[in-house]
């Protein structure tokens, strides 16, 4: 079983039953940011602390973070992304997806929005 | 949002808005950004079709009387004197010390002279005129006015079908012409390198020529993040960035721009502020200059990112750069120093402390399409 939680950075986290995560960010964080043309991507078996940054974003006007919404250790990465940044616009929640990780410290977890949460901060 | 109640807005505000803009503050005016095509389509299409930019924010001037021409050249290094009737050309106002002030695009009219300033530079430029030219010539500025842009291989189709007058129009010339039964004043030029016009036209019928304009299917609106990604292709200065009061126009390798007439052995030679520095310049070249900067990979090098040579020296700083949607890579312009300046000289651009591999490229990336008869 897998939930989906939210950060203020407009990232989501899916978290899985068995201590991983993957990890993007929303369909508002792409929208803002515009069309995307160059994201780097880390590297699998980087360790990553929560609130630091993991990987640059670039879309057409500006540079952006992705900041770990938790600690661990990266297990996959999207290399696609490297390619094809325009997958994130086109599929922010699903084949955009940035990284997925071995989480460190679960309880990070409880600081972080559920859905509804997440749509009232929108709105 | 708050700010934006002290924000100007442009005739056309409200069709922007129902066109789905994104608007930003940009010199005092809420302007579109993007609409919802997105920026990278938006490009892509000014230069396959045709684009409509609201450029209303520009400051429209028109210099009055006899005199204005011979008044004008004390503030350019450009000759006006001898620039025809109906002919437009590039102008830079330059300061004391050789700097620039802002550049601006003059035409000479039957009673005078129009420009087109930048809109962050106008209020500025205007107090300049005012100081340096009233007692020689009548300062009005056209703040009744819209202007239009629609730039892009499939204007020139566009434009016939309202004034097929444009056709024998050919780059930097302008025109009256009743567009839509609206009097305009149409000059064939514009800041994306493509074949296009600019359409001065009274702010009260602004809406309603935009809308003859985007109801034709090869129209669509363009937003300043395109407009910017446009003219950084194709080699074109932005205020503020490759120009300003502590970057001379050779500096900025604008000498084409510096007049014959104007140059130390011109008919008309000196005579501007800062003509010393910049004729001394002009003859004995510059410690740094404006180049075009190829990133190596993906990853764009943008305005600030400090550049070094192979033994760690700085010797420039990037002074625009972003993405080229035509060629798919980062593209940027920097000005550095004269012995870094050679086409093909390998440098590293300092990007969140990492460096990335960069070459000095000849500009325009993009080739220029001017229609030129």
């Amino acid at each position: 079983m897998s939930e989906i939680k939210y950060t203020q950075d407009h990232e989501w986290i899916e978290v899985h039953g068995d201590g991983t995560a993957t990890i993007g960010i929303t369909d508002f964080a792409q929208e803002q940011l515009g069309d995307l043309v160059y994201i780097e991507i880390p590297e699998v078996g980087t360790e990553i602390f929560k609130g630091e940054d993991v990987s640059v974003i670039e879309s057409v006007k500006a540079a952006s973070d992705l900041v770990a919404p938790v600690s661990g250790t990266i297990i996959d990465v999207n290399s696609l992304l490297e390619d094809e940044p325009e997958k994130v616009n086109d599929d922010a929640m699903g084949a955009g997806w940035f990284i997925k990780v071995e989480m460190s410290d679960v309880s990070e977890l409880d600081d972080l929005m559920d859905e509804a949460a997440y749509q009232a901060c929108l709105d | 949002m708050s700010d934006d109640a002290n924000l100007l807005t442009t005739p056309l505000y409200e069709l922007h808005l129902a066109a789905g803009a994104k608007m930003v503050p940009f010199a005092g005016y809420a302007m579109p950004v993007q609409y919802p095509m997105g920026i990278l389509k938006e490009h892509l299409h000014t230069r396959k079709k045709a684009g409509l930019f609201d450029v209303s924010h520009m400051g429209q001037i028109h210099l009055k009387g006899a005199d204005a021409a011979a008044a004008l050249e004390q503030l350019v290094p450009v000759d006006i004197v001898d620039l025809p009737r109906m002919k437009q050309r590039y102008a830079l106002f330059t300061h004391e010390q050789g700097g620039v002030l802002d550049d601006l695009m003059v035409t000479r009219l039957e009673t005078g002279l129009f420009l087109v300033v930048n809109a962050a530079c106008k209020s500025q430029d205007i107090a300049h005129l005012q100081r340096h030219l009233s007692e020689q010539c009548k300062i009005e500025v056209l703040d009744d006015r819209a202007l239009l842009a629609l730039q892009g291989p499939e204007a020139k189709t566009v434009m016939q079908k309202l004034a097929p007058d444009v056709a024998d129009m050919t780059f930097m010339t302008a025109k009256n012409l009743t567009l839509a039964g609206i009097d305009c004043l149409v000059t064939r030029s514009g800041y994306t390198g493509e074949d296009g016009f600019e359409i001065s036209v009274p702010a009260l019928k602004a809406k309603e020529l935009a809308q003859h304009f985007l109801a034709e299917s090869d129209v669509e609106w363009i937003g300043l993040g395109a407009r910017d990604s446009l003219r950084l292709e194709a080699g074109l200065c932005l205020y503020g960035h490759e120009l300003s009061p502590d970057i001379t126009p050779v500096e900025a390798k604008l000498n084409w721009a510096l007049s014959p007439a104007r140059r130390a052995n011109g008919i008309r030679a000196g005579g501007y502020l800062g003509a010393e520095t910049i004729m001394k310049q002009f003859q004995d070249g510059v410690a740094r200059q404006r180049v075009g900067i190829q990133p190596e990979g993906k990853m764009p090098v943008r305005a600030g990112a400090v550049l070094q040579n192979g033994s760690g020296e700085v010797v420039g700083v990037v002074t625009s750069g972003g993405f080229s949607p035509t060629l798919n890579k980062p593209i940027a312009v920097a000005l550095v120093d004269s012995d870094a300046a050679a086409v093909a000289t390998k440098l590293y651009a300092s990007v969140r402390n990492k460096k990335v591999a960069v070459s000095v490229v000849a500009l325009p990336f993009v080739k220029q399409n001017y229609y030129r008869g």
